[in-house]
């Protein structure tokens, strides 16, 4: 109870302090940074690794897709059509390299299975409530719901291509 | 006499009133919901859905309402011919050009008969055709998007009433002016009315493909007053039907003037015809200023165009195209059987309802049986084209809808009633009260060849004691009757928006299916999108600042914008970047002259401000978009005119 207070007011002042963080920081506790990269976060103190840095190489994830290879060399047309995608629906939220809304989904592939990560794409809201690793990436990134973009399969293919190239 | 007559009108109306009131007063004896299980019947379980739509007019709001029956729950009220803040509709810069007339911008109307699109006499589904009654204007509303997707204006016509009633392919939506005037429009005195006003029905031609709106002729008919019409429809397809009022053409205190005549007429009109004549170069082009605006589901924007001519046709260029049917006094409603063999009109004055017979009318056509002739348009005989009378109904009939079984439910405005009678045999069958003084009765497909005769619904014009009250203005009105079985039985009353004028219903089936869900960002080409969230940006052109923005859960790109000044005139372009369903996103400016936006997933729209201050303004989403959705904000700072603060943007930076 006491942490879900801490929590909010947390929230609270992030917000509010946005303005003037440099000059004139208020700290209650520890404060997610907004858009920087490595920074500690309120909710992580549960586990040591937070969820965008967990390595799960095994979980598929739910959803429509049960199964990718992935050719050895990486498919350029693919990817380049992939990046276009990526470009129009999913920037506003996830830029390649840093963290920003969402996570970065540079790397993506040495933390997760290509099949979890076309059902993030495809299916986040039955993700983010039933996969515990997406559920516990919803906390990580301030509640911030994964957008469901209604992407095709054969989109989210190519930005999974996209993603080999990061 | 007539004034004699007038109060002894008057006095029955209030009787009837009387009588509603002291009654029966609730319905079933009393007795409510609770004596039948007319509660089971209208009740929908929360998550499950309605088996028809009703497209119920919103009257003087200007706007169409969406209801579900049987449960007489609003679903939508589709801005169509006024300003709607909520939906941004007459303020955002996209559709602010769906409101231009020849007049100007005009931000209200009056809306009346909504009409659903037809393939061979039956409900397609694709369209809802409305009419705008004071600035003469006819709408198309998509059933996509529910939106309005067209609207045209009707030039040489006044009290566009006789209006948007299509033909069984839809081939043409109608519109006749019921208040008829000098053609072209010039200063002259009133009292020199009488042969010099003209009423013009106009035909308008809609493409099956987009839908778009053409005036293809204008008829220009004597000067009466043109008030309600219906097409022919199967045996008697290529027909329009118009009831008039006034043949006296009385200028003033019509009340009195206009009810002189024992008998006004139905005008038939052979519009196949004259369809036929003008493709063969018939008629004449004058000149005539109107607007016709369309909106673009690709750009997200409307265009209006100004036209500069019409084509008229004068009926005694047309020989056998245009007849009068002689019915009894001041008909109203003018309503065609599915059958098409019968036409109804329910003279406003008279004691019982005229039924003309189609196959009649074309033999005393063929065989010349006229009764004189008005302006060189011929009269058929009463006693020739007459199919029957429905004695001593009711008071005051105005209209009647069918079933599909064989039965027409006609309103009465002054007993305040639905009356069942047989389609044939014209005898009476049943009759249930309405609470109170019923308008337009609708059955869904009652207009077709094929109606829905499961229920009918009264469109009420006094509410009175039915709710709670709200002060003098209390609540417009409708109810639901059962008609499945032998009696009618009164269901629900549920209020509408305006005054409910008349309404077009149709199965769910038909239309939910093709109900878009968003609007993909591929597609749009507002001319100020921004479809990749890498081009957001901010430009100054002089004291014009164009900001693409873009938002999505849960922020607006950029949300700090610096050197705006004082004077700019500021659009922001907002483009919605969702692409899931149901997750539209608002936004407003503090201060802005004008009404939010409320963005639908994939499309932009525009607002401008014009700031007056410097300092540090805040803009929000106002759409609960998402659990941080009270975090959608951003700032605009505004310096002084003059000031040399450099124009910047971002989000996400410190």
């Amino acid at each position: 109870m006491k942490s879900l207070a801490t929590l909010a007011i947390v929230t609270l002042i992030s917000c509010g302090g946005k303005e003037e963080k440099k000059s004139n920081e208020i700290q209650i506790g520890q404060k997610p940074a907004a858009t920087e990269a490595p920074a500690e976060t309120a909710t992580s103190s549960a586990s040591d690794t937070k969820p965008s840095e967990t390595v799960d190489l095994t979980n598929k994830g739910i959803g429509p897709i049960k199964n990718v290879e992935l050719s050895p060399e990486i498919d350029q047309a693919m990817a380049a059509k992939g990046m276009e995608v990526y470009k129009n629906k999913c920037m506003a939220c996830h830029k390649p390299d840093k963290k920003f809304i969402g996570p970065a989904p540079k790397n993506i592939l040495k933390r997760r299975t290509p099949e979890w990560i076309m059902n993030m794409i495809l299916n986040p809201e039955e993700m983010t409530q039933k996969d515990p690793l997406a559920h516990a990436l919803l906390k990580e990134f301030n509640g911030s719901p994964m957008a469901n973009q209604n992407l095709t399969e054969e989109e989210a293919r190519q930005v999974l291509e996209y993603f080999r190239t990061l | 006499m007539r004034k004699t007559i007038n109060i002894l009108v008057f006095l029955i109306m209030v009787a009837g009133l009387v009588s509603c009131n002291s009654g029966d007063k609730k319905g079933n004896n009393g007795k409510g919901g609770l004596s039948t299980n007319a509660a089971e019947k209208v009740y929908v379980a929360p998550g499950e859905h309605d088996e028809f739509y009703a497209f119920i007019s919103g009257g003087f709001s200007g706007q169409l309402s969406v209801y579900g029956l049987p449960s007489g729950r609003l679903f939508k009220v589709i801005p169509v011919f006024s300003q709607d803040a909520e939906k941004a509709w007459g303020y955002n810069e996209e559709t602010k050009p769906m409101l231009e007339t020849s007049f100007g911008f005009v931000p209200w109307d009056d809306s009346h008969h909504p009409d659903i699109s037809q393939t061979n006499g039956e409900l397609d589904g694709r369209w809802v055709f409305i009419n705008g009654n004071n600035t003469p204007r006819i709408a198309r509303v998509d059933l996509t998007t529910f939106e309005t997707a067209e609207i045209i204006e009707i030039p040489n016509s006044a009290g566009n009433h006789s209006s948007s009633f299509i033909t069984e392919n839809t081939e043409y939506v109608v519109a006749g002016t019921r208040f008829s005037v000098p053609i072209p429009q010039r200063d002259m005195p009133i009292k020199e009315y009488k042969g010099n006003f003209k009423g013009a029905l106009s035909f308008i031609s809609v493409d099956q493909e987009t839908g778009r709106m053409g005036i293809k002729f204008q008829l220009m008919m004597p000067g009466f007053d043109y008030d309600l019409s219906h097409p022919g429809r199967d045996k008697s397809h290529g027909w329009f039907f118009f009831t008039t009022y006034n043949t006296e053409e009385a200028n003033t205190l019509l009340e009195v003037n206009a009810s002189q005549n024992d008998k006004d007429f139905i005008a038939a009109v052979n519009w196949k015809k004259i369809e036929e004549y003008v493709n063969n170069g018939g008629g004449t082009k004058v000149p005539a200023k109107y607007a016709h605006n369309v909106y673009s589901d690709e750009t997200h924007t409307a265009t209006s165009t100004m036209m500069n001519e019409v084509l008229t046709v004068n009926p005694l260029d047309v020989p056998g195209a245009v007849y009068f049917l002689p019915t009894p006094k001041s008909p109203h409603g003018c309503d065609v059987d599915p059958t098409g063999e019968y036409i109804v009109g329910n003279g406003k004055l008279s004691a019982d309802l005229t039924v003309h017979s189609f196959t009649k009318m074309l033999d005393a056509i063929e065989n010349k049986k006229f009764d004189g002739e008005a302006y060189g348009i011929p009269i058929l005989k009463f006693e020739d084209v007459l199919a029957g009378t429905v004695k001593q109904p009711g008071l005051g009939p105005l209209h009647t809808e069918f079933d599909g079984k064989g039965n027409a439910y006609t309103t009465f405005f002054i007993s305040s009633e639905v009356v069942k009678w047989k389609v044939g045999t014209w005898e009476v069958v049943d009759r249930q009260p309405a609470y109170y003084s019923v308008g337009h009765g609708m059955i869904p497909g009652g207009n077709s060849r094929k109606p829905f005769g499961k229920y009918f619904v009264s469109m009420n014009k006094i509410t009175k004691d039915r709710y709670l009250p709200t002060g003098p203005e209390v609540t417009q009105s409708a109810q639901l009757y059962d008609i499945s079985g032998d009696k009618m039985e009164l269901l629900l009353d549920f209020p509408t928006i305006g005054e409910p004028h008349y309404a077009a219903g149709i199965p769910a089936d038909i239309v939910a299916k093709n109900s878009k869900q968003l609007f993909k960002l591929a597609d749009n080409k507002h001319p100020y999108a921004t479809l990749s969230d890498g081009d957001a940006r901010v430009e100054r052109k002089g004291n014009e600042v164009h900001i693409y923005m873009t938002m999505i859960r849960s922020h607006f790109n950029p949300d700090n914008i610096e050197g705006v000044k004082v004077g700019d005139k500021v659009y922001f372009h907002v483009t919605n970047h969702e692409q899931d369903y149901d997750v539209p996103h608002g936004i407003s400016m503090i201060g802005a002259n004008t009404s939010e936006l409320l963005i639908m997933p994939g499309q932009t729209e525009t607002f401008v401000w014009e700031p007056k201050q410097p300092g540090v303004w805040p803009f929000y989403c106002t759409d609960f978009c998402s659990a941080l959705h009270q975090e959608m904000q951003g700032y605009v700072r505004v310096s002084p005119a003059g000031s040399g603060t450099e124009l910047k943007w971002s989000l996400g930076e410190d």
